[in-house]
């Protein structure tokens, strides 16, 4: 390929807008899976209860995981130095999420196989660390990235990395890690109210709309520790956008509330707060009079708003290092080749229209209320 | 310098958990594959004993498949975690196909196999037929594109050193896609993988068939595995072949490993097939003539080089590889130094060769001659794991197509259930294709050594700067928890064998017991209640 037909800042920006939708994918798709496997021991007290909310997510939640899979992969593709020194920084951190990912397969597989009071108790145990730790890490992992992680780069360009576990739980990042909980919470418990009937949906809609409330609290506290307790990154150097990706080749100063930096720039941005607000607010009052549609599709409003608001607050940074701020990665200078980034667009474009067309399908598939009758007819529930 | 026993638990790590993830993979490529054959022949006869057949060897199926997906999980983030040069180093070109699989084959199959267990009752005859062809379609694209990658590190094709950026960058992605090494790989490992499916219904048939019980089901199962297995052993030895000469190639010290090989030999080389060291260090061995030198060159006249003499050119490359990293230096010092910036580009092929001395000082541009000797000797992987392993898979390989051919013969004659030293051969053959399987990774993999990517980054050089307490730690975990849910894998996969298949279709179509009332599902769960 001689003449790339997009040019380099484009190709950069638009796949740091597609990670981000990928994200903001997982963290709906995904984060339903995730909500309903921490309300699993709260909303559904019977073996029976429990099995409907199983099989609820059932036949979708393997599919919403990829959308995290694909994250990692786009990541690798697109970003790999952010690949590289994100996964092998918070590496421990990284170990339980991947405890939490591996117990959910097998605990949807294996749960039903065996029935056994212990045997599904202990299960509902491991599903429900399957969906509450990813839920709170992966928030804490974004607090961590606003606060800058400390690690630097040498000349090879080689990561190293000077923190630990115990280091990443900050009161900051906890704060993250909860409202990342509470969102999820609020999709899961939209789901629930949704898609089952009877005591199930009526406790899922309490838990849902104190978690609704919850999330507009603390979404609220991170906006002003942001602005006034914690400093934002700014690049001090000329901003460049279509050099090879070294990200040695600039200069970054930390300054007090400078990630509210870009919401001055940009104005536009406002958009993605109010959006969390708003949606967080309508699933509230939609689980409130009982039109749940409104909450589940208000609350997948209310999670793309505050995703967002993260990603817009940290542009153009991907990943700011605390330790030697130069070495921070920005979308600029951390991205793959600008043949790659373009063929993964193509890539992108072939494939996810298919996608989209096919999970929409099945989830009409699929759709109408789970009872315990439903469940009874089918050889395969789990 | 970077920490020898983090590389080592690092290396340990990954080959235990992508050996661990390669026990489940191929057993869903043969599975679904069989699966989707076998609810063709309902969809065609509207015989219910197929969609019987389909359901039960499903229900297997999806314990396997959370298995695989739990492992597999564990593999996409790895790279990231363990091999954080290495990500940096080719992301450029690694991630893309990794990227791909995820957005052509995971999002299908996963998607699909919900609709798979939970379809029946929702879709149309057809409607499910096509979810279940897509689900094995999405496995074997899965394997596609994993394999391209993979493929990739045996033969980095298609890419170049971007001094600028420190890393290899894509020149030409058709090379990397239809790099002969992956394609070869792709068509022995699926191949594999049908071996394995077929193996493994062959096997349970045959207990039930010794036991007496589901007669219908397991005879039509064993026609399948039969017919299915013979061309899938045939395919794996063919095209396994095609991997060797593949390797002659482009990784002239994997065959002479594997072949234990330290002497040119003149053409055409034998094929050894025992081998043993000797005390005076000389080999001890008995040659077929002529059967390697076929094997990997196809020709009678071509030479296969050496251990000795390839070390010999490994030492040309490292000096080489010196000058390269010299001038780099000099570039990073002053980018503008054009000089430099061509002399890179002349050598950097060589250039992986002159990190191989990374492992004994960090200047290396002033090693001794000595350190040169030894980095030479390291690209000699060891000799005879890779030996056995390869006479392993290679005696299996054969020893399928001998089992298979007779199976099919009996299938083709209605005497599949006659004699039961046959049915006993089928319980007892069921590990031997992991074993193969494992033993052929373990050729590719230890036999590429030291390199991560052929010639261009070793494989110490690639590890994160991680401590040995992480990784102390990431192995306890993952070596307890893999434990535990083998071992529960192994408890449901007998319990679903034993209860055998269910009468689904009174099920599906949603009668009741006459006895108990219950819909037939739940005379099971009735003892779970209640869980308060
Ligand atoms: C895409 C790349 C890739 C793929 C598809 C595989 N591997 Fe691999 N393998 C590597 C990339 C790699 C690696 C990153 O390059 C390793 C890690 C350390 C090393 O030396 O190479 C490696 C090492 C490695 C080792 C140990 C070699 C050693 O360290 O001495 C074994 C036994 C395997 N692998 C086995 C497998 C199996 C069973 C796979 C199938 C699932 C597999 N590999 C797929
Ligand atoms: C080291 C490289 C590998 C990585 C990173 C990897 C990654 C993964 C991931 C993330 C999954 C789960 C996908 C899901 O959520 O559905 C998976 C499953 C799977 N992988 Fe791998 N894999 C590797 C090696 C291989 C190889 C070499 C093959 C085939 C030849 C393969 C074939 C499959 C298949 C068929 C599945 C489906 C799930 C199952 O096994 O039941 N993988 N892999
Ligand atoms: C006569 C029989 C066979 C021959 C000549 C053969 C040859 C080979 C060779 C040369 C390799 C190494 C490729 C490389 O260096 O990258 C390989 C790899 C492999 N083999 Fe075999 N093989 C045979 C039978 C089998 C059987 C029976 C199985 C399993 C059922 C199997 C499974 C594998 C797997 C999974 C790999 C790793 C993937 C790859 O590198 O392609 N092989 N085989």
């Amino acid at each position: 390929m001689d003449v790339i037909p997009i040019d380099y800042e484009t190709l950069r920006l638009i796949w740091w807008a597609l990670l981000g939708v990928l994200l903001i994918g997982f963290a709906i798709m995904g984060g339903m899976d995730l909500g309903v496997g921490t309300l699993l021991p709260a909303v559904a007290r019977t073996d029976e209860e429990r099995r409907v909310l199983l099989n609820l997510i059932g036949p979708t939640w393997e599919g919403n995981q990829v959308w995290l899979v694909l994250g990692g992969g786009a990541i690798f593709a697109a970003f790999p130095p952010l690949y590289a020194v994100s996964f092998s920084g918070f590496y421990l951190a990284m170990i339980v999420i991947l405890l939490a990912l591996i117990l959910r397969p097998v605990g949807f597989k294996f749960r039903g196989k065996i029935a056994d009071k212990r045997w599904r108790d202990t299960w509902d145990w491991a599903l429900f660390i399957g969906g509450f730790v990813p839920a709170l890490i992966f928030g804490v992992a974004v607090g961590n990235v606003l606060l800058g992680a400390p690690f630097d780069l040498d000349r090879t360009l080689r990561p190293s990395y000077l923190g630990n576990f115990f280091g990443l739980l900050t009161p900051f990042a906890l704060l993250c890690g909860l409202v990342s909980l509470g969102m999820l919470v609020t999709i899961g418990a939209s789901i629930i109210a949704k898609r089952t009937e009877g005591v199930i949906a009526e406790r899922a809609t309490r838990y849902g709309q104190w978690s609704a409330l919850g999330t507009i609290a603390l979404f609220a506290l991170g906006g002003v520790w942001i602005a006034f307790g914690i400093d934002g990154y700014v690049i001090t150097s000329a901003v460049v956008t279509d050099l090879p990706s070294n990200p040695l080749a600039k200069r970054v100063e930390l300054v007090p509330g400078g990630w509210m930096a870009n919401y001055s720039t940009y104005p536009w941005m406002i958009v993605a707060p109010v959006l969390g607000f708003a949606g967080m607010a309508l699933a509230w009052l939609g689980l409130r009079i009982k039109r749940n549609l409104l909450a589940l599709l208000a609350s997948g409003v209310g999670i793309f708003g505050i995703v967002s608001t993260a990603g817009l607050s940290l542009f153009p940074f991907l990943l700011p290092s605390s330790h030697n701020p130069t070495a921070s990665l920005t979308l600029w200078d951390a991205s793959s080749s600008q043949l790659t980034l373009f063929i993964m667009l193509v890539a992108t474009v072939i494939f996810m229209p298919i996608i989209l067309a096919y999970t929409s399908w099945v989830y009409k598939v699929i759709s109408g209320p789970v009872t315990t009758k439903s469940l009874s007819r089918n050889p395969n529930a789990y | 310098m970077i920490d020898q026993t983090v590389v080592d638990l690092s290396r340990l790590q990954f080959a235990a958990t992508a050996l661990y993830h390669f026990l489940f993979v191929p057993l869903t490529l043969g599975l679904s594959f069989m699966m989707a054959i076998m609810e063709s022949v309902y969809v065609m006869t509207g015989r219910e004993i197929w969609r019987k057949m389909t359901l039960f060897w499903g229900t297997l199926f999806g314990i396997n498949f959370a298995m695989g997906v739990a492992t597999g999980i564990v593999m996409e983030f790895q790279f990231g975690m363990n091999w954080s040069y290495y990500s940096h180093y080719v992301g450029d070109v690694f991630g893309a196909p990794l990227a791909i699989e995820g957005l052509m084959a995971f999002f299908l199959e996963a998607t699909f196999v919900g609709l798979f267990f939970f379809g029946w009752d929702k879709l149309s005859k057809i409607g499910h037929l096509i979810v279940t062809w897509l689900v094995a379609l999405g496995a074997n694209f899965s394997a596609l594109w994993i394999l391209v990658a993979n493929g990739w590190m045996q033969y980095p094709v298609g890419a170049t050193f971007n001094p600028d950026t420190m890393r290899m960058e894509i020149t030409n992605f058709m090379e990397v896609i239809f790099n002969p090494v992956a394609q070869a790989k792709f068509v022995h490992t699926v191949s594999a993988g049908y071996v394995t499916g077929a193996v493994f219904v062959m096997a349970i048939s045959a207990l039930f068939l010794l036991k007496g019980k589901h007669i219908e089901l397991a005879k039509r199962s064993m026609v399948v595995a039969a017919s299915f297995g013979l061309a899938s052993a045939l395919s794996v030895v063919v095209l396994g072949d095609e991997s060797g000469y593949v390797a002659t190639e482009h990784q002239k010290m994997k065959i002479a490993a594997m072949e234990a090989m330290y002497h040119t030999e003149d053409a055409p080389a034998g094929l050894a097939l025992v081998a043993f060291p000797r005390a005076d260090g000389s080999i001890w061995e008995i040659k077929i003539p002529w059967v390697l030198g076929l094997i990997t060159t196809r020709s009678f006249d071509q030479q296969l080089p050496g251990i000795d003499d390839l070390v010999e050119g490994a030492e040309v490359r490292i000096r080489n590889g010196m000058v390269a990293y010299d001038a780099l230096q000099a570039l990073q010092d002053d980018p503008d130094n054009q000089e430099a910036r061509e002399t890179v580009a002349d050598t950097w092929e060589d250039l992986g060769y002159g990190l191989l001395l990374k492992r004994y000082r960090t200047d290396i541009q002033n090693a001794s001659d000595a350190e040169i000797a030894m980095a030479a000797q390291d690209t000699v992987p060891d000799v005879w794991p890779l030996f056995w392993t390869f006479r392993l898979m290679v005696g299996i390989g054969f020893f399928f197509i001998a089992f298979f051919a007779l199976a099919f013969w009996k299938a083709s004659t209605g005497t599949l259930d006659k004699h039961k030293w046959f049915l006993y051969t089928a319980v007892a053959v069921l590990p031997l294709p992991w074993l193969a399987a494992e033993a052929g990774w373990i050729i590719a993999e230890y036999g590429r050594q030291p390199w991560a990517i052929e010639g261009v980054l070793p494989t110490f050089y690639a590890a994160s700067s991680l401590t040995v307490l992480d990784l102390v730690l990431s192995l306890a975990f993952y070596v307890t928890i893999y434990t535990v849910l083998a071992i529960i894998m192994v408890i449901l996969m007998v319990k679903a064998i034993k209860a055998g298949p269910k009468d689904y279709v009174a099920l599906l179509n949603g009668e009741d017991d006459e006895e108990t009332g219950l819909p037939r599902q739940y005379e099971d769960d009735a003892k779970a209640q209640p869980a308060e």
